[in-house]
This record gives C-alpha cells, structure tokens and sequence, in this order.
C-alpha cells in the first residue's frame, strides 16, 4: 500500500516536473539569466583584482569569503555534533 | 513536452534522480535506505546547479598562461562558464557531507536504542 | 567490533601508498590557484590517507596518531588560522576579510597580497575538513568512544 502510493505520488511529481521544464533556458545557452549579471564581472576581473588564475577559488575565498568562513564553521558543528550525539556519559 | 527533449535533457535527468530519491524517502521501510534516498535527492539539486552553468564552446574557468600578472590578457565572459554555480555547489556539496554523518551517528543511537532499524517496528516499540 | 585480519598484500600495499596519498593531498591544496583543486578537495583526499589505515591495519594505529585531544585540536585551529586572517586584516585598517590590507605586513602590493591570503586561508579549510573526516569516521566506527581501549582485537 505504502510502496504503491509511493510510486503514484513519485510519477505524478515527475510529470509537473517535466511541464514545468520546457520553460528554462536550453541547455548551453549564453544568454541564460543565470550568466548574466554578475557572472561576467567575475570572469573577466578575478584575474587582475585577486592574481589569481582559477575563478572558482578567487570566487569562493575572495569575493564570497564570508560564506566560506561560516561553511567552515558548520562542518566544525557537525564533527562536535556526532561526538555529542555517540557519546553516553551513563555507563 | 517531446520535442523539447533533444535541448533540454539535462533538466530530464535531474526531474528522474529527483523522483527516485523521493520515492526512496517516501515508500521504503529501512531507515538506512531512506538516508540514502535523501543523499540522491541532495545530488540531484546540485547536479541541476552545476549544468546550468555550462555554456557551449567555452572552457573550464580557469585562466591559462597567467600566474600573478594578467593586465594583457583579454578574457572574455563568452569564453568561459559560469563558474558561480560550481563555486555555491561546493558548499552544498559540504553541507551535505555534514548531514550524512550526523545522520548515520543518529541511526546508530537509535540501533542501540530499539535494537532495529526497521521503521515500522519502531513506530510499535514506541506506542507501547 | 572490528575483527583483526592479518591480509599482507593490503598491508604491504597500503604501506606503500599512505605517504603517497598525503602528498597528492597537499598538492592538491598547493594547485588550487592554477588547477582545480583548493582546501575541501585537498582536505578530503587528506584525510582518506587516515581513513585506509583502520581498514588495512587495526585501529589502534589510527587512534595512537589520532587522539582525541589532538583531533579537536586540528579541528578548531582550521577555524582559528580563517578568522584570526581575517581579524587581522581588521586591525590593519581594512574590512573584516579584505586581503589587500596584508600588504601592510607582507612586502608585495594589494593584488598580491590577496593571492597569499587565500592561499592562507585555503591552508586552515584543509586542517579542518581533514581533522572533521577522521573523527566522524572513528566515531561512528567505535560508537563515540574514541579513548577507551579496543577490546576484543585479536580474536
């Protein structure tokens, strides 16, 4: 019963889905939403503002520094997380 | 909604592994098999993200030939993809890391717990 | 509870490629400004060195060079190394985070001394992510109790 109506909802997500897909950009397009607005600037400054040649490491420790600082905050969270949820102090 | 295949079949691939992942959320009893649903869900969005960015004819976002001075090299945007959806997908990538061991420390209190991992005989030993 | 096996080819092979695999992660860390590659890919590929070694050999090899002490240890000094740079680059003058202020203690210009400050940075992500993966492995293998002594080793 579970696994039928797990499939029913499944298919009838799936096909919303694929109605709603027609209306994104295709795939490869250079004039999607997606590369426009602040995409280009990063592509062509990244090199003279920061020095250094890979876009996706000058995006992500220079530009958007502060998202990774807290990222880096949030795996320490998780290490201390698993230590606190294994760990009983009953014995 | 066929002849749109052929141009947007990225979106395709993402709408099946999106519906598997739920499917397996939704309709199977082990718990360590719905975790792994939800990990497929996760890849799915951020497999989505990542061919968003994709231009066509253009080359990985990393400038060739330049290290440290680049004031006479002339980039252009249409020459490389987008490399901001790579640059959000790492930290999702990481997030999700985070989530699956958090959640496997949590199957293993709940194994020494109720001795079971089965969903349904947990839901049992719980109203009794 | 892990059963002891004695296996020679894993050994031996595992022997040979620890050191190997450390390097690579390193060097992955090192590249990240002129390859693909940075502190998460180098962090990880870091820690699967320390990962292979319980699954080859027995885990008290891992625990003696992984004690718990000094798992938190690397575990926060990742975090530390991140914001004590970008702390510093407060006291300089400039915003919280802005590299080009570091020129002021290091002798290259603005542009350049934003290049030495993700290479910094990209360093304490590396610690962290490394020093995470290995004590969420020990972890959930020995069910938190990380310091008490394996019993039942040698079956």
């Amino acid at each position: 019963m579970k696994k039928f109506l797990g499939v029913a909802i499944a298919i009838a997500a799936l096909m919303v889905l694929l109605q709603g897909v027609e209306d994104l950009p295709p795939w490869g397009d250079p004039n999607q939403p997606a590369s426009l607005h602040v995409s280009p600037r990063y592509i062509e400054k990244s090199l003279t503002e920061t020095g250094v040649p890979n876009m996706v490491t000058a995006v992500l420790a220079d530009y958007r520094g502060y998202d990774t600082l807290f990222e880096t905050a949030v795996i320490f969270t998780a290490g201390v997380a698993v230590l606190m949820i294994l760990r009983r102090s009953a014995p | 909604m066929i002849d749109t295949f052929f141009t947007h079949y990225n979106y395709w691939v993402f709408a099946v592994l999106l519906m598997i992942g739920l499917y397996s959320m939704m309709a199977k009893n082990n718990l360590m098999k719905k975790l792994i649903g939800m990990n497929i869900f996760q890849w799915a969005i951020i497999l989505y993200f990542i061919s968003i960015g994709a231009k066509r004819g253009a080359q990985i976002p990393i400038v060739v030939g330049a290290h440290g001075q680049g004031e006479n090299l002339a980039i252009h945007a249409a020459e490389y993809i987008n490399p901001l959806p790579h640059v959000l997908m790492l930290t999702a990538i990481v997030v999700g890391v985070a989530t699956t061991g958090i959640s496997l420390a949590l199957l293993i209190a709940i194994y020494k717990q109720y001795d079971t991992i089965e969903e349904d005989k947990i839901i049992e030993a719980l109203k009794k | 509870m892990i059963r002891h096996q004695e296996d020679i080819i894993i050994q031996t092979i595992c022997r040979m490629l620890i050191p190997f695999m450390q390097v690579y992660g390193l060097y992955v860390l090192a590249h990240g400004h002129g390859s693909p590659g940075g502190g998460f890919q180098g962090g990880c590929i870091f820690a699967a060195s320390f990962i292979l070694m319980p699954i080859a050999y027995d885990l008290d090899k891992a625990k003696r060079r992984f004690t718990e002490r000094r798992t938190i240890l690397f575990c926060s000094l990742g975090v530390f190394i991140y914001a004590g740079v970008g702390w510093l680059c407060l006291l300089l003058g400039g915003n919280f985070l802005d590299y080009g202020k570091l020129s002021a203690i290091l002798p290259v210009g603005p542009v350049m001394a934003r290049y030495y400050g993700i290479a910094v940075i990209e360093t304490g992500v590396q610690i962290t992510v490394m020093a995470v993966m290995v004590s969420i492995f020990i972890n959930l293998i020995t069910s938190g109790r990380h310091e008490e002594e394996m019993r039942n080793t040698h079956d």
